[in-house]
């Protein structure tokens, strides 16, 4: 383990159940404060269900979350997002009604928009400043997953937790991408990732966790998963040269 | 609310394109049935007559329409609402009589303002208890909250007839609200050209509070995804009672203005008007106030064209209506909501 301090967030023990439905099994999750964590694992092993669970969005059936040393079990999800969590779903989650303007406004909860950290996002995402004014239902797949990333940093943030973010997007927008997460790294705000492109975990993430069947079947640096040819084909069923 | 940052300029954003068909629709219907009526200024007048009808159903609509947008609520006593507006209006005008009938202006005015905000807020009270008592409990689930508001709407109709009796009641209108303008030939009613006024007041209202407030951008976030909202750290519990209650106040205004409008009528004033309700919204597509606006115009003139051309159909020419429109477009006008 390569902690780089206190854990930030840490799910000891989480169990979720959707309807009928047992997804996770006891997940121990530490995401360490500062540097990005990366959690991987194939279709359908609960990385989505446990961020989900962490936003509240659902509940933890059993098991308990501490955010910053507050336990945040059975807060609902504005109390944690207020809390200073980002959340960029899986889906997104953009405001196809509104404009581009108006999802980053509602986005900054003291109401104002910092004209500083909207540069940084423009000039990270520059569509972002191109259609400002139009409808964010009318942007691309591409465009809409960087404003729903442009929404969660718009104010200050303690956590990032972004499911899937290159899901669907070309190559060269994944690099850039890359860019823009180290940036966001460099002012000293968390991440937790959940990601399958491995070329991108690799280069953004400093600890990585593993999940299978909604539990955590790995947890380590990042260096030491990207250097063990063996393990990565274990956990994850791919090889480095295959994904380089 | 104030924004510091100086948006890009407007030079270099693509214009998004407007979807203005629907817009166009209920000009279409009013030429289409130009020859069908025949006579011009019998034409306008049932023109007239429709809009004014459009607009009374859109304020009855609106607000339904927003609580099942926003918390996927399936209200059906929303009714309720309407017929607590009439008859409320009714027990305001009834022993002012003197007011609605001298010959000034102003206290015509005045009796009338007082009906309409009396209507109000009767229908906003009542909307927040019925919140507390039939909704909250059965919060997701769609059969419940059916059975819970139905059941709702059965109990106001009840309190209404124990208070005002099962007969139909009569008003009449202020004094200078009745009677009509000539127009050529074409008798304008004067109520109508008001509820036009009333209806477009409301829907200009309604139309800058969501989109230049932030009350207004978190009511059309949620009603698109209400989870998200949640997330980004609003909490939206709050902004339904608010949209509910609001929702119950445009009921109670279009109620008595709807109530004024059929001059008689009886405890299921309210009951009767859920249907037509229920097929604006379908119509409207779910979530768009503009829709709602389009869908109520597109039902109040087709309403009164029919009435006139073809009285054998009426009762089936909203359904019909309802059907094209879906066929055009499955989702309804403009569809808003992602579920
Ligand atoms: N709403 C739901 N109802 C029932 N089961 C669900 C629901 N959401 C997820 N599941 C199930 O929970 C399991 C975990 O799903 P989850 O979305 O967390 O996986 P994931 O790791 O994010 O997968 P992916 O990489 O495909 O996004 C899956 O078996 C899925 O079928
Ligand atoms: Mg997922």
């Amino acid at each position: 383990m390569t902690d780089k301090g206190a854990p930030l967030l840490a799910l000891d023990k989480v169990e979720t159940r959707i309807g009928p439905y047992h997804i996770l099994h006891g997940v121990d999750l530490v995401v360490p404060e500062g540097g990005a964590t990366m959690l991987l694992g194939r279709n359908g092993a609960g990385k989505t269900t446990t961020a989900r669970t962490v936003m509240a969005l659902w509940r933890a059936s059993a098991g308990s979350i501490t955010f910053g040393g507050r336990d945040i079990t059975r807060e609902d999800a504005p109390t944690i997002a207020r809390l200073g969590v980002g959340y960029v779903p899986e889906s997104m989650g953009i405001f196809s009604d509104l404009t581009v303007a108006e999802n980053l406004r509602l986005a900054a909860i003291s109401g104002h928009l910092d004209p500083k950290r909207l540069d940084v996002i423009f000039s990270a995402f520059p569509a972002i400043k191109r259609f400002w004014l139009g409808r964010a239902g009318t942007l691309s797949g591409g465009q809409k997953q960087m404003l729903s990333i442009a929404r969660a940093i718009v104010e200050p943030r303690r956590l990032l937790i972004i499911d899937e973010p290159t899901k669907g997007l070309a190559p060269a927008i994944i690099a850039n991408m890359i860019g823009v997460f180290r940036d966001l790294k460099a002012t000293g705000v968390t991440i937790l990732m959940i990601e399958q492109n491995f070329a991108l975990a690799r280069a953004i993430g400093d600890t990585v966790a593993v999940m299978e069947d909604g539990r955590i079947v790995h947890h380590g640096s990042m260096a030491e998963l990207a250097d063990d040819d063996a393990l990565q084909r274990r956990l994850l069923g791919l090889s480095m040269s295959a994904h380089q | 609310m104030s924004n510091p940052v100086t948006a890009p300029t407007t030079s270099d954003i693509p214009r998004q394109p407007l979807d203005w068909l629907p817009v166009a629709l209920p000009l279409m219907v009013a030429i289409a049935a130009f020859p069908l009526v025949g006579n011009p200024w019998t034409w306008l007048t049932l023109t007239v007559a429709g809009l004014a009808m459009g607009m009374i159903i859109f304020m009855v609509s609106s607000g339904l329409m927003l609580v099942f947008g926003l918390m996927d609520v399936l209200n059906f006593g929303h009714g309720a609402f309407i017929a607590l507006g009439a008859y409320v209006g009714l027990a305001v005008l009834m022993p002012l009589t003197p007011w609605v009938e001298a010959t000034s202006v102003l206290l015509n005015s005045a009796v009338f303002a007082l009906a309409l905000c009396a209507g109000v807020i009767v229908a906003g009270v009542v909307g927040f208890v019925f919140d507390r008592l039939l909704i909250q409990p059965v919060y997701g689930n769609h059969l419940k909250q059916i059975l819970m508001t139905t059941g709702g709407l059965i109990i106001v109709e009840q309190l209404i007839r124990a208070i005002w009796g099962s007969e139909t009641v009569s008003f009449n209108l202020p004094a200078s609200l009745r009677g009509s303008w000539l127009l050529g030939e074409a008798a304008v009613e004067r109520y109508r050209i008001v509820a036009l006024g009333i209806g477009s007041a409301v829907f200009l209202g309604l139309l800058l509070v969501l989109t230049r407030t932030r009350i207004g951008l978190m009511i059309r976030a949620g009603v698109e995804n209400r989870e998200m909202l949640e997330a980004m750290g609003y909490r939206t519990r709050h902004l339904f009672v608010g949209v509910f209650v609001v929702g119950a106040m445009l009921a109670g205004l279009g109620g008595v203005m709807w109530g004024l409008y059929l001059q008689n009528f009886t405890a299921s004033i309210g009951a009767q008007i859920n249907v037509l309700i229920f097929i604006v919204i379908i119509i409207g597509g779910l979530g768009s106030t503009t829709g709602c606006l389009i869908g109520a115009l597109l039902v109040g003139l087709t309403s009164n064209y029919v009435g006139f051309a073809a009285p054998k159909i009426a009762l089936f020419s909203n359904i019909l209506l309802m059907l094209l429109i879906l066929l055009w477009r499955p989702q309804g006008l403009y569809r808003v909501v992602d579920r």
